[in-house]
């Protein structure tokens, strides 16, 4: 097959909002900033300071993430017998209680999703640094399964907020939220915000060896 | 390239007809595709534009489906729960409300833009652009609306809160009796009409309709 060009080297931009090709302004044609002919978003050859604020949003939602997990994120009290549920708590609760598909559903989306987003988007942004080209296509693969599943860690949230809503027996039964659940809705929204920041792009970026 | 200096980035016969991959800036020449075809990056494998087997006319259709399920779904209660003799019954509006007043506002605020606002914008938006573009014309507006669209897309999450009322019926069900009430019907629809619009590569309407109304570039 032949080469494939890149839209760098012919001095073309894609706009990332409405997909159209455009042509990047040559050196010394000033500072302004490009903009897409089309939809008027702003043109990025890559997208800007990318390492910065995605690392900087890794991490941030990485300290929401252990307060997540640590601290229980709903109160369960009925007849004043109180029981506080951590994410895990519930997980085994759902497990030992007789649904043990649904158990791995949450498992997955609470426990997993949120590890598989701070390992594959730290590995992508270390490998990307030093301009590697190990495993790139598996690599952009991971970037994009990473954007297709990081909202469904919201599952829990939504979880607790209905629970919340619907057990309210006074006395007899009632469930609460505690401020486990606020951090971890913060950290959802935070590893999403660090995924839109990083720019698959430049796993493609620095020299390419053959056909890797 | 020597394009001159004021055509910064303007659409010529050049850069017609090419496609750029959003995930690794390799440059494609545009295939025809057929209804139901998607072209997949050569480098990267995803997916560069999809042809969907559907028409303006359909696509309104089911987005004003959408809004009467979207409209149930919201206003109608979800579930009841029974205890002793007891009934409690929650809509949308309720568990917002209740998160609310529970001390935790991050998530009434996170629930209320995830479920609510983005939702039902983004059904509206595309309504309004459907209406038009069913004659392959643009919408007052349809620049913005179309932006807007990119940028609140990721953020409608009432799949994951379909799966979570899921989770919910299952552990109350230990304790509780529960009555499935219309509003959780109405998300079941919904969540099977986001399955149809995931499909969809909206982007294709930039090139499906023309700017008559003129929409001068400013």
């Amino acid at each position: 097959m032949s080469v494939l060009p890149r839209a760098d080297e012919l001095g073309l931009l894609g706009c990332h909002v409405c997909g159209q090709v455009c042509r990047a302004p040559g050196a010394g044609e000033g500072d302004a900033v490009p903009a897409c002919p089309r939809c008027g978003s702003v043109l990025h050859r890559r997208k800007p300071a990318v390492y910065t604020r995605t690392w900087a949003l890794l991490i941030a939602a990485f300290l929401m993430y252990v307060p997540a997990n640590v601290l229980p994120i709903m109160r369960t009290a009925s007849l004043g017998d109180i029981d506080d549920n951590t994410i895990i708590s519930g997980v085994v609760e759902l497990w030992v209680k007789g649904s043990p598909g649904l158990a791995v559903i949450v498992f997955c989306a609470s426990i997993v999703v949120p590890m598989l987003k701070f390992l594959a988007l730290g590995t992508l942004l270390v490998t990307c640094r030093r301009g590697s080209n190990w495993a790139r296509r598996q690599r952009a693969q991971l970037y994009r399964l990473v954007e297709l599943i990081g909202y469904w860690s919201m599952l829990d949230v939504f979880v607790v907020a209905l629970l919340t809503a619907l057990v309210r027996f006074g006395f007899f039964s009632l469930v609460e939220p505690l401020p486990g659940v606020v951090f971890f809705g913060l950290t959802v929204v935070l590893t999403m915000f660090a995924s839109m920041c990083f720019d698959p792009r430049l796993i493609w970026d620095g020299k390419e060896d053959s056909d890797d | 390239m020597d394009a001159s200096p004021s055509d910064v980035a303007g659409p010529d016969a050049a850069t017609h007809g090419l496609l750029i991959c959003e995930h690794c800036d390799t440059v494609h020449r545009r295939g025809p595709l057929a209804h139901g075809e998607m072209a997949e990056c050569a480098r990267c494998g995803a997916v560069l534009e999809r042809c969907r087997g559907m028409r303006a006319d359909t696509m309104l259709a089911l987005i004003v489906t959408a809004l009467v399920v979207f409209a149930q779904a919201t206003l109608w209660p979800i579930v009841t729960l029974g205890l002793n003799g007891q009934y409690v019954a929650a809509t949308l509006w309720d568990v917002i409300h209740m998160m609310w007043l529970d001390h935790s506002q991050v998530v009434a605020v996170l629930a209320a833009a995830t479920l609510y606002v983005f939702p039902l914008a983004k059904i509206l938006t595309l309504g309004w652009l459907l209406i038009y573009a069913r004659s392959g014309r643009r919408a007052p507006g349809f620049r913005r609306l179309m932006v807007a669209l990119h940028h609140f897309g990721p953020w409608t999450m009432s799949e994951v809160f379909v799966l979570g009322a899921l989770v919910s019926i299952v552990k109350a069900h230990l304790y509780f009796d529960v009555l499935p009430d219309p509003g959780i019907y109405a998300y079941a629809v919904l969540m099977l009409l986001i399955t149809v619009f995931a499909g969809i590569d909206l982007t294709r309407l930039w090139d499906e309709t023309c700017d008559e109304d003129a929409e001068v570039t400013p």
